[in-house]
């Protein structure tokens, strides 16, 4: 409940950045403040090292970190459903290649193969998204095609197949709707994994250098000496918007979980 | 004019203990608007004869022998006639209808996606047909709209039976369908399928272990043992006369109400049906017969007339000796 709140907060101020920053306050050139003053009245979260405000950097970065966040689950838990399913359903020699592929991709160190990626296919968002989605596809996988597995076990899957039902019939009609809460439910864990790990990329430096996220705002934060500068306000706010954000996805995935699987909910009485 | 028939049927699980024979050499046939009965314990091969019908047997299972549907072998079919000939030539009704529905769709989808799949038609259209199924089987046509969970054991069957009716099938196996319901719904469903079978036309093989069930509904009676019919016939008269010691044993292990005598009968049968991969030599119910003699242990008897319509599998009752026990 609280992690919902926080979370149509976030979207809200997010969504509304435009309308409550302009974007030229992004811009270097038009830049308006000191550079590197603390919080004042005219920018309650102080400057960074060419004179933008902070707050419109954390504002404008909730976009990009959301979008990409949101973007690679989807792309990622779409690819995962698709190959549980068909090899909890194939199943045979089929089955056994995408398990293992999948198996490939979830032994990987998933940031050192995120590197190598984004080195390999260039800094932009939507190879960011892709690269994100590359590595946390795997576990869906898993997930749902050992659902897939249970599911097909159930007896109206047998009477499916007694009234002529092919594959596709029987995958998209009985199979999907019955994995699909849990899918739902691994979805929101996912998102605050995706964000992470964009921030992650872009605080090494592997962002599309053209936008603002959070994960960018920290690495030219470091990169400029905040830290020796003991400037706190150039670094709080966009690791905090990180936590919390996560924060509240986890907690929105927690919750349905529990939803999801009552056992879950035996702790909290 | 029969519309199924078994040939000499033999279905064999290949498993990592051997060979397991589950069906062994079966000669049946469904006539139209006629129902067959085929009775047994649990584990005597009746829902694998079912099963084979449409060819819905794990890949372990080896089937030999004919089964003919329609005069077409089903058995030499390709794989888009087959999944053609499911429901349109022979439906299930399944045991266990809260299983056998999906708990998150409703009633009416169900009832249409067996019409949808075989039938060029829109789904609106679809879904009338559906309603029209639901009330044909006695339930309200806006209960097309209603999740599975929301019926009670007796409309839920009663779903399945029009789910089996959908795409108007020659012939309808109900596997164990009254089995959970209890007598009175029991006999509701009863009455409304054999009011089907002789309305329609279908032929309508029914599996049960309950013998009243059968003797109710059923115009011809097989009794299944160890994978092998042991006695055929009318359905009344073998159930009130049997002319095989397990089908006796059968019948005397049904307590009869309002008749103290039958309580203190020993009822039931000692011992458990052979272990298919280790059958018996000779006759496979000898160990467990009250009337078994040393021929019984030689060879196994074959099923032969003892009668006007009778067939039995037991050489006390082919010598016209009596099988009581």
């Amino acid at each position: 409940m609280i992690g919902l709140v926080l979370l149509g907060i976030i979207v809200i101020l997010a969504l509304s950045a435009p309308i409550l920053i302009d974007e030229s306050a992004l811009s270097v050139t038009q830049a308006t403040g000191e550079r590197m003053a603390p919080p004042s009245a005219g920018y309650p979260l102080g400057t960074d090292e060419v004179g933008r405000s902070i707050l419109a950097l954390t504002l404008w970065g909730a976009r990009l970190s959301l979008l990409i966040g949101l973007t690679a689950t989807v792309v990622a838990i779409v690819v995962g459903t698709t190959v549980g399913v068909t090899a909890g359903h194939v199943g045979g020699w089929y089955g056994w290649v995408a398990l293992r592929i999948s198996d490939w991709f979830m032994v990987l160190p998933s940031l050192v193969v995120a590197i190598a990626l984004l080195a390999v296919l260039g800094r932009s968002m939507s190879t960011t998204i892709l690269v994100i989605a590359m590595v946390s596809w795997s576990g869906t996988t898993r997930l749902v095609r050992a659902q897939t597995l249970t599911v097909q076990s159930r007896p109206y899957l047998e009477r499916a197949k007694a009234l002529g039902a092919g594959h596709w019939h029987q995958m998209t009609k009985h199979i999907l709707p019955n994995v699909l809460p849990l899918v739902l439910a691994s979805a929101t864990l996912l998102v605050p994994s995706a964000i992470l790990m964009e921030s992650s990329l872009a605080w090494l430096g592997l962002g599309d250098p053209n936008v603002v996220s959070w994960g960018s705002i920290l690495n030219r934060a470091s990169s400029n000496g905040a830290v020796s500068a003991h400037a706190w306000w150039y670094l709080l706010p966009p690791g905090l918007a990180i936590l919390v954000v996560v924060l509240a996805f986890m907690m929105c995935g927690r919750a349905l979980e529990a939803v999801f699987n009552p056992r879950l909910r035996g702790e909290r009485g | 004019m029969t519309l199924l028939e078994f040939k000499d049927l033999s279905v064999t699980y290949r498993g990592s203990r051997g060979r397991i024979p589950a069906v062994r050499g079966v000669d049946l046939k469904v006539e139209a608007g006629r129902t067959l009965g085929i009775a047994g314990e649990s584990g005597c091969g009746k829902s694998t004869l079912a099963m084979a019908v449409l060819r819905l047997l794990p890949k372990t299972a080896e089937v030999t022998g004919t089964i003919l549907l329609d005069g077409e072998d089903l058995l030499e079919m390709g794989w888009g006639r087959l999944r053609a000939v499911r429901w349109t030539g022979a439906s299930i009704v399944f045991q266990g209808a809260m299983h056998s529905l999906n708990a998150v769709q409703r009633i009416g989808r169900q009832v249409a996606e067996p019409i949808l799949v075989h039938e060029d038609v829109t789904p609106a259209e679809a879904g009338k047909r559906a309603e029209a199924l639901l009330e044909r089987v006695g339930l309200p046509p806006s209960r097309a709209r209603s999740f599975p969970h929301e019926l009670s054991g007796g409309q839920r069957q009663r779903v399945m039976i029009a789910m089996a009716l959908a795409c108007d099938p020659d012939v309808v196996i109900a596997d164990e369908a009254t089995t959970a319901l209890d007598v009175m719904v029991q006999a509701q469903v009863l009455q409304l399928i054999s009011g089907l079978v002789t309305e329609r036309g279908v032929g309508l093989m029914m599996i049960s272990h309950d013998l009243s069930v059968l003797s109710s509904v059923c115009d011809t009676a097989a009794v299944m043992y160890a994978g092998r019919i042991v006695e055929q016939g009318p359905a009344a008269e073998v159930f009130a006369e049997a002319r095989h010691p397990y089908s006796a044993a059968l019948g005397a292990a049904f307590p009869v109400i309002g008749d103290p005598a039958s309580r203190k009968r020993p009822g039931g049968l000692a011992g458990d049906p052979p272990n298919p991969a280790k059958l018996p030599e000779g006759c496979s119910f000898r160990p467990r017969c009250a009337v078994a003699e040393e021929r019984c242990g030689e060879a196994a008897p074959q099923l032969l007339e003892v009668g006007a319509g009778r067939l039995s599998a037991c050489f006390v009752a082919q010598d016209g000796e009596s099988i009581a026990v």
